[in-house]
């Protein structure tokens, strides 16, 4: 057992400040992540001609994509100027960047399902359709070129805080994340495609996942202190949820998910799941990293005492 | 990328020509007495809401910490008989006679330390919640501070947990709230500045405790001040903030203390985060790449 | 001074920053302490003992600073044979009488004097007639006491056994580190810094100075206290001197200007007394009876002041042939002072009040009979900025909830007019250095809201409008009063008029018309007017002077330019005394006022306060008095005797010299005296005032701890201006309880948790706040807990933001004789964990504890003190 660190703080309250943020920023993680992965699999899809998976993987980025915008919106103090992002483009700011990620890669994404929607559409649109339809490769492309940037930000965007968890996070975050895309992409791959067309789902998802999971693991061992937020209380239970979902959605879709459909699916939605609970737990171990003056005080102690010794 | 960098002239770096000299406080905590005086000047000038009317328990502190509602805050510490005794603490602020003239006893005569200090915000010369802000609300003024533009804010709240201080919040309350909904601090009071004036926390406190002018005088001075208490014997007295070179390049409004930073509720080592920002950045390049390569790798044998 | 005083305590804080030593004496730990090089806790109402333990020290250790002493105190004066004092009758003096509770002074006199003592002021000032249970003296301000003559007896050596000086060795030899521990708690080693730093701080070089406010004078013997301080101040030669003096913290903002122009019932302007009924028939009976031509000092010019207010007030009306109207004057036949009058309105006594900027119903003692008391009145005005508890409390006062009052059944009409803020009207306020300050209107008032000035400008107007015609007699003084201001904008009375009427002017002569410059102008043949003599000089030259805001920095370090102080802005009394007998300055470092030879006259740094060419060396002829009669070394020119008075021969009700008296709720039994309490405070005993027992009487134990009232800076005192504020009543939005975690064990009280507390009078709930800042103490080997409440928070009242239980309401009504003030910085109650039962069950609950301390109307007032220790 490590001895408890013995700390001063101002009676126990926090020293730097939760982010003010609800639910919704933990399911953008997880849509805008989704998305991501999904796009990647569009296009794949698309110039390796495989349509069913290519239209799943397009609905999907642009559900998430969207989703994850509204999401984003609905959690701003001041909903009605989320244009005011806009007016700036800052390379300090994860968000700021983010934004313009976002603001880029929604319309192409759009665009790229708007011309599978249309094409199920049973009535032709005769011009309209032709556009969209000439359209939807180059901006599924493009949106898959962007969604690396999408899936991996997002780790920046939580890393560049003060908060204690994030911040101890910051080398490995984007990685997590970035795998947590994949696996989750993947998994609604996988539910929404006939067997044949989803192997590359497949095996996006199973990489996705040993990624994830391998860099979760080293996430904790190089977040020192504030590891603990994550083995305690309710981030404890999401990532613990999360390892059994993930690795258990990998195992199931290399196994048996190559040739029955319904555990394919079953597994998809283990790794969709597992996603969820991963970006819930980071979240919330984040948050309760800042609460506890602890994580603020101890390791920021440690660092003037290695400097002082040094 | 970060704008991290070591900068002495925080305002010239964000484009200003010919600012004027970088204004800050200098708190000195040793002559606090508590009155709150601040708080309410800063609260009338400013026309902030009321924050609550729950007793903490907190000593006299019933305010808890800085907010968006908040803006100078004071903290009252009781350092009871047993405690002081056990630690060697000095059990008060003693101020240095003059030369020559003998004291017949110090400060350890009172047995028990009350310690008050009046906070806000840093006005950090890498100030994480101006670097963090999407919107641009965050400015850095021709004064050196950091102000933010309530007409652009958006309320996203980055810039709160950014801050390593907690000093930004995004402000409550029901709708019909004066600037409700976005993020709100100290903007060493930039309204009055611009007219020559005295921020009203600093006009309105007593003791001069809160000491406002041009930045490097205030350095001087607290320097000065420190090294006489250490002559009187107050070993504890310290400046926290003062350092070009600590983690944030130095605080615009920086404090003497009389213990150390947490016991304040004040970070002991705060870093601005995005000096980390170039590496993340790195990492995330890295992440996506892979992320892009393994999907590559998901399509190398398919085919329909 | 820190939590009450914060503006002011930056001086402390810069004296500190100079080297100055702090050092605070107080039961509890607050911010001040936090400040202090020293900090002594000690029980509540103690000081006496602790301050008589210094004086022994000075005395003892011969640590006075003798040639001041000698020559500026009335330690060399000789007292009657007939006095016997309070070491020799076991806590009195010669001349109680236990009948009436008073003192005969005779035999405290000047030797000489005794028999004029008795036909002096002393008498003629006059007690309530033995009948009406209270106390009355004289409210002495800025005036000594007044002596026949001058002609005292003096031992300069000091060793004649009937010397002043000799008889305060005697009084406090018994004063020892020992004995105050025994009542203080103070342990000898504490005190013994105290002493140190104190003698070795005063002297030719140095002088230290004291500061009190309320937690001295809300005492049964509060004036004593002040007596004590002023005892030490003049033995080591502190007084007149720059870093010097004793310094009373005012209150609120004007109290000071409140006094000078007084708000009080035995006052007139300028520390005149209000002519009595049946007593100061004629002007002359009133002047003799004020002042004797054949005592030193200013206050034989009494006549120039009295006639010149007379002026003021019936202008042309009065006439040397009418006495200048003297006639007119009100003339007090009783004690009418403030808890008095609450008496009399219980028992019916009182029609209707006038409230303006007071909060009884919080803020005064024993709420409960404050509000029972106006709840008996036919008509009430209340003038507040808000709708405080006392205009309410009728319809949601603590006595509605329990029952013991019914709105159906209070046939009170009130009537609530909203008031200006100071921020709404141009005015002075007088502080505590007598500085008058004046402030300009920053915005007008709002809505209804009007100035106090407005209410009685136009009330009067009404009023004389009104008896325009009135042909009787007592009409007279109403219809001649001189009532014309110039109006400004909305009919809101020059306040500049006013001040300028305060100051006077020449009304005939060559100078008819102009304004006075001093008061030495007054004329007592009706040819100068002026409202208030202290003040005048403060329009001289026609110049607003307290509106004057010269910076600190761009004049001298007295700074005279900033307002204006009375006497002829004079920023330090008797500032003869800051220079040696000889006129040199004690000291280059203390240098203030001294003699200047080449020229014959004063100079320094401040206005002199002594006649300007009167060298140090003059000497009258005997029998000489007044301002005349005042020798070169005689600084203290308003005195009688043109001496510091180390004891009073006259002017006190209790006493010429402080003696420890316990407070009169006190767990403990006095260690001095058999004598437990004041034997001359003011009581009311009855049912809705009762007391608790003290030792000797047996129930003390159901009321084992003592409990004290104070402020916290973020509150103003009964709250009107703070609980209605947002910015405040955040910063402490509950009614509280300081406890130390000794007693917090002792009785299973938590932290943040609730406590009822209860006195005789009833329980009140607060949380609780557990806080190493209040520490036990031990006191005659017992340990003593005290509790302390903020006394700021109120039940009732109409949108206020924070309320709660006022700890007024567990007050009892007990009083100073001097000043009729309550003792509400110590009493007894008990303190139980958990809320107070409410409604009926409060009353029922507060009944269980009288009947096991055996309460009666006549506990506690027991004027002499039986033997015995109480067990
Ligand atoms: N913030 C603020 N300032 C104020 C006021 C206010 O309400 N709020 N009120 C104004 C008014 S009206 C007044 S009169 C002044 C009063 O100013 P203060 O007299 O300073 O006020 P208090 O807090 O009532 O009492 C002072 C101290 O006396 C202590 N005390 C109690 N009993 C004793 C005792 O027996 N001996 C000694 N040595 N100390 C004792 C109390 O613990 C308390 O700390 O303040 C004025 N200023
Ligand atoms: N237990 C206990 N009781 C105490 C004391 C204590 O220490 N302990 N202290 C005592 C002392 S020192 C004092 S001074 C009293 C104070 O007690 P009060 O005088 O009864 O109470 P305040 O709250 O000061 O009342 C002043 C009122 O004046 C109003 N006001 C302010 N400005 C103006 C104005 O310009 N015009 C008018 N018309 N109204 C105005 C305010 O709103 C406020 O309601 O309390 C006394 N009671
Ligand atoms: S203290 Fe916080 S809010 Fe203030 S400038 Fe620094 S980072 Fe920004
Ligand atoms: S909340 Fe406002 S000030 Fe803060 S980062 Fe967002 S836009 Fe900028
Ligand atoms: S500088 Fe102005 S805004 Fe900042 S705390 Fe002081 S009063 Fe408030
Ligand atoms: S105004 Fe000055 S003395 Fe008062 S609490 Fe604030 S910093 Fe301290
Ligand atoms: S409230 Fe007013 S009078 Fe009292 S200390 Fe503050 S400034 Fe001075
Ligand atoms: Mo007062």
């Amino acid at each position: 057992m490590v001895p408890p660190a013995t700390f001063a703080s101002y009676y126990g309250r926090p020293i730097v400040k939760t982010a003010p943020w609800e639910r919704d920023i933990p399911a953008y993680l997880f849509l805008g992540g989704m998305a991501a992965g999904s796009s990647l699999l569009a296009a794949g899809a698309d110039l390796r001609n495989l349509p069913e998976l290519r239209r799943v993987a397009r609905i999907g980025a642009f559900v998430g994509g969207a989703a994850g915008t509204a999401a984003l919106i609905h959690d701003l103090g001041r909903p009605m100027r989320f244009l005011n992002m806009l007016r700036t483009a800052k390379p300090t700011s994860p968000m700021s960047v983010g934004t313009w990620v976002l603001a880029a890669y929604g319309p192409l994404a759009s665009a790229a399902a708007t011309a599978e929607i249309a094409a199920m559409m049973p009535r032709r649109l005769p011009i309209a359709g032709r556009v969209l339809a000439l359209s939807a490769r180059p901006a599924g492309v493009l949106a898959a070129a962007l969604a690396p940037a999408l899936a991996a930000y997002t780790g920046v965007l939580l890393s560049d805080t003060a908060t204690p968890a994030w911040h101890a996070a910051r080398r490995e975050l984007p990685f997590v994340f970035a795998g947590s895309a994949a696996a989750s992409a993947g998994g609604l791959a996988m539910v929404g495609t006939c067997l044949e067309q989803a192997a590359p789902a497949r095996r996006m998802a199973v990489g996705g996942a040993v990624v994830a999971l391998v860099m979760e693991a080293r996430m904790e061992r190089s977040m020192g202190l504030s590891a603990e937020t994550l083995h305690a209380g309710t981030a404890k239970r999401l990532m613990n949820a999360s390892r059994a979902l993930t690795a258990g959605g990998a195992i199931g879709a290399a196994v048996f998910g190559v040739r029955n459909r319904r555990a394919a699916q079953v597994s998809g939605v283990a790794l969709l799941a597992g996603s969820v609970c991963a970006r819930f737990a980071i979240f919330e171990a984040g948050q309760q990293s800042a609460r506890d003056p602890r994580y603020t005080v101890v390791p920021q102690r440690d660092r003037l005492q290695r400097a002082a010794n040094a | 990328m970060s704008r991290w960098t070591r900068t002495a002239d925080p305002a010239a770096d964000a484009g200003w020509k010919n600012a004027p000299p970088r204004k800050g406080f200098f708190t000195d905590s040793s002559i606090c007495i508590g009155c709150k005086a601040c708080e309410v000047a800063c609260k009338e000038w400013n026309g902030i809401p009321e924050d609550g009317l729950e007793m903490l328990g907190m000593s006299y502190d019933n305010t808890g910490s800085l907010g968006a509602s908040t803006w100078r805050h004071v903290a009252f510490i009781e350092q009871p008989r047993r405690a002081v005794a056990a630690s060697g603490l000095t059990p008060l602020p003693v101020v240095a006679a003059r030369p020559g003239e003998n004291r017949s006893f110090d400060g350890a005569e009172t047995g028990i330390r009350w310690l008050m200090s009046s906070d806000v915000c840093k006005h950090c010369t890498n100030a994480a919640c101006l670097d963090v802000c999407p919107t641009g609300s965050l400015m850095r003024t021709e004064f050196g501070t950091v102000v933010v533009q309530d007409d652009i804010c958006n309320g996203c709240g980055y810039c709160i947990p950014a801050c390593p201080f907690g000093v930004i919040d995004r402000r409550q309350g029901p709708p019909g709230t004066r600037n409700v909904g976005i993020a709100q601090k100290c903007t060493l009071c930039y309204d009055r500045l611009g007219d020559g004036m005295t921020p009203a926390c600093a006009q309105a406190c007593p003791t001069q405790s809160i000491q406002y002018g041009d930045l490097d005088e205030l350095r001087v001075r607290a320097q000065h001040r420190v090294d006489a208490l250490h002559a009187a014997g107050v070993a504890d007295a310290q400046l926290y903030g003062a350092d070009p070179n600590d983690g944030i390049g130095g605080a615009g409004a920086f404090f003497l203390l009389l213990d150390e930073p947490e016991v304040y509720g004040l970070p002991p080592d705060p870093v601005v985060t995005t000096r980390d920002l170039p590496a993340m950045w790195r990492t995330a390049a890295i992440a996506g790449a892979t992320l892009l390569a393994g999907a590559a790798v998901a399509f190398v044998r398919a085919r329909s | 001074m820190a939590e009450c005083h914060p503006v002011g305590f930056q001086w402390v804080m810069e004296a500190k920053d100079r080297g100055a030593t702090v050092i605070h004496i107080d039961p509890r730990f607050t911010r001040t302490s936090a400040m202090a090089d020293l900090y002594v806790p000690l029980r509540a109402g103690s000081d006496i003992a602790f301050l008589g333990g210094i004086i022994n020290y000075i005395l003892s250790g011969e640590k006075y600073f003798r040639e001041y002493v000698v020559s500026y105190t009335n330690a060399a004066t000789i007292i009657s044979e007939d006095f016997q004092d309070a070491d020799q009758l076991d806590g009195f003096f010669s001349g109680f009488d236990p009948k009436t509770g008073t003192y005969d002074t005779t035999s405290w006199a000047y030797e000489g004097m005794e028999t004029a003592a008795a036909a002096g002021s002393r008498a003629v000032a006059g007690r309530q007639p033995p009948a009406q249970a209270g106390g009355g003296g004289d409210e002495l301000g800025g005036r000594g006491a007044a002596l026949p003559h001058s002609e005292v007896r003096r031992d300069e050596s000091l060793e004649d056994p009937f010397c002043v000086f000799q008889i305060l060795k005697r009084h406090y030899a018994r004063y020892t580190p020992e004995m105050v521990e025994r009542i203080c708690g103070v342990p000898p080693d504490q005190f013994a810094k105290v002493c140190e730093a104190v003698t070795a701080n005063s002297g030719r070089e140095r002088t230290t100075s004291w500061v009190y406010s309320v937690g001295w004078t809300q005492h049964s013997v509060g004036v004593q206290y002040i007596r004590g301080a002023a005892i030490i101040q003049l033995l080591l030669g502190n007084m007149g001197r720059p870093g010097g003096g004793i310094l009373a913290l005012r209150g609120h903002a004007s109290i000071q200007g409140s006094t000078d122009i007084p708000t009080l019932f035995d006052l007139l302007p300028g520390y005149l007394p209000m002519p009595k009924a049946g007593v100061h028939g004629s002007l002359d009976d009133y002047l003799t009876s004020i002042k004797s031509d054949r005592q030193k000092g200013f206050w034989t010019a009494a006549d120039t002041y009295v006639v010149s207010l007379l002026k003021a007030w019936w202008g042309d009306a009065a006439t040397p042939e009418n006495d200048f109207g003297f006639g007119w004057l009100p003339r007090i036949n009783a004690d009418h002072s403030n808890y008095q009058t609450i008496v009399d309105m219980l028992d019916g006594k009182v029609e209707g009040y006038f409230l303006l900027g007071q909060n009884p119903a919080v803020g005064s003692a024993n709420g409960k009979m404050q509000r029972l008391a106006m709840s008996r009145l036919q008509w009430l005005v209340v003038r507040d900025l808000n709708l405080i508890e006392s205009a309410t409390f009728w319809k949601d006062g603590p006595e509605i909830a329990t029952g013991e009052m019914r709105t159906e059944d209070i046939a009170t009409e009130v009537f609530f007019l909203p008031a200006a803020a100071h921020t709404e009207k141009d005015g002075t306020f007088t502080q505590t250095q007598r500085l008058l300050q004046w402030h300009h209107k920053a915005v007008e008032p709002s809505g209804d809201c009007r100035s106090e000035l407005h209410f009685f400008y136009h009330l009067g107007r009404m009023l004389r409008e009104r008896l325009e015609t009135s042909a009787l007699d007592r009409d007279l003084p109403l219809r001649q009063l001189v009532w014309e201001y110039p109006l400004l904008q909305g009919d809101e009375p020059d306040a500049e008029a006013v001040l300028r009427e305060i100051n006077g002017c020449h009304l005939s002569g060559e100078k008819a018309g102009q304004l006075l410059n001093s008061f030495v102008e007054m004329k007592a043949d009706g040819s100068t007017a002026g409202g208030c003599w202290i003040y005048t000089g403060v329009y001289s030259d026609g110049v607003n002077q307290s509106a004057r805001r010269k910076p600190g920095s761009e004049q001298s370090w007295v700074a005279p330019e900033w307002g204006w102080a009375w006497p002829m802005n004079r920023r330090i009394l008797y500032n003869r005394a800051s220079a040696d007998p000889a006129g040199r300055p004690w000291s280059e470092r203390k240098a203030y006022v001294w003699w200047d030879e080449a020229a014959g006259k004063w100079t320094g740094h401040d206005v002199p306060d002594f006649q300007a060419t009167k060298a140090p060396t003059f000497r009258p002829e005997p029998g000489i008095g007044g301002p005349d009669g005042l020798a070169g070394d005689d600084p203290f020119i308003m005195q009688s005797d043109g001496k510091g008075w180390l004891y009073a021969p006259s002017g006190l009700l209790d006493g010429p010299l402080p003696v420890h008296y316990e407070p009169i709720e006190s767990p403990l039994r006095n260690a001095m005296h058999t004598q437990q309490s004041n034997p001359t405070r003011e009581m009311f005993p009855r049912t809705e005032n009762l007391s608790s027992p003290s030792p000797p009487d047996l129930g003390a134990e159901v009321f084992p701890y003592v409990v004290t009232t104070y402020r916290l800076t973020e509150h103003h005192t009964a709250g009107g201006m703070s609980r209605w504020s947002p910015y405040l009543a955040e910063l402490q939005p509950e009614f509280f309880c300081e406890v130390s975690p000794e007693l917090a064990a002792e009785r299973g009280l938590e932290h943040l948790g609730w406590a009822t507390i209860v006195t005789a009078r009833t329980a009140i709930e607060a949380r609780v706040l557990v806080t190493d800042r209040l520490t036990p103490l031990t006191v005659g080997g017992r340990v003593i807990h005290q509790i302390g409440l903020p006394y700021h928070w109120g039940v009732g009242g109409g949108g206020a933001i924070v309320s709660g239980d006022s700890a007024n309401d567990l007050m009892g009504v007990s009083l100073d004789p001097n000043v009729h003030i309550q003792e509400s910085k110590a009493a007894a109650c008990d303190i139980q964990p958990g809320r107070r039962p409410t409604g009926a069950a409060l009353p029922r609950f507060v009944e269980a504890y009288r009947q096991r301390a055996g309460l009666s109307v006549d506990t506690g007032t027991t004027r002499i003190t039986p033997p015995g220790d109480g067990t």
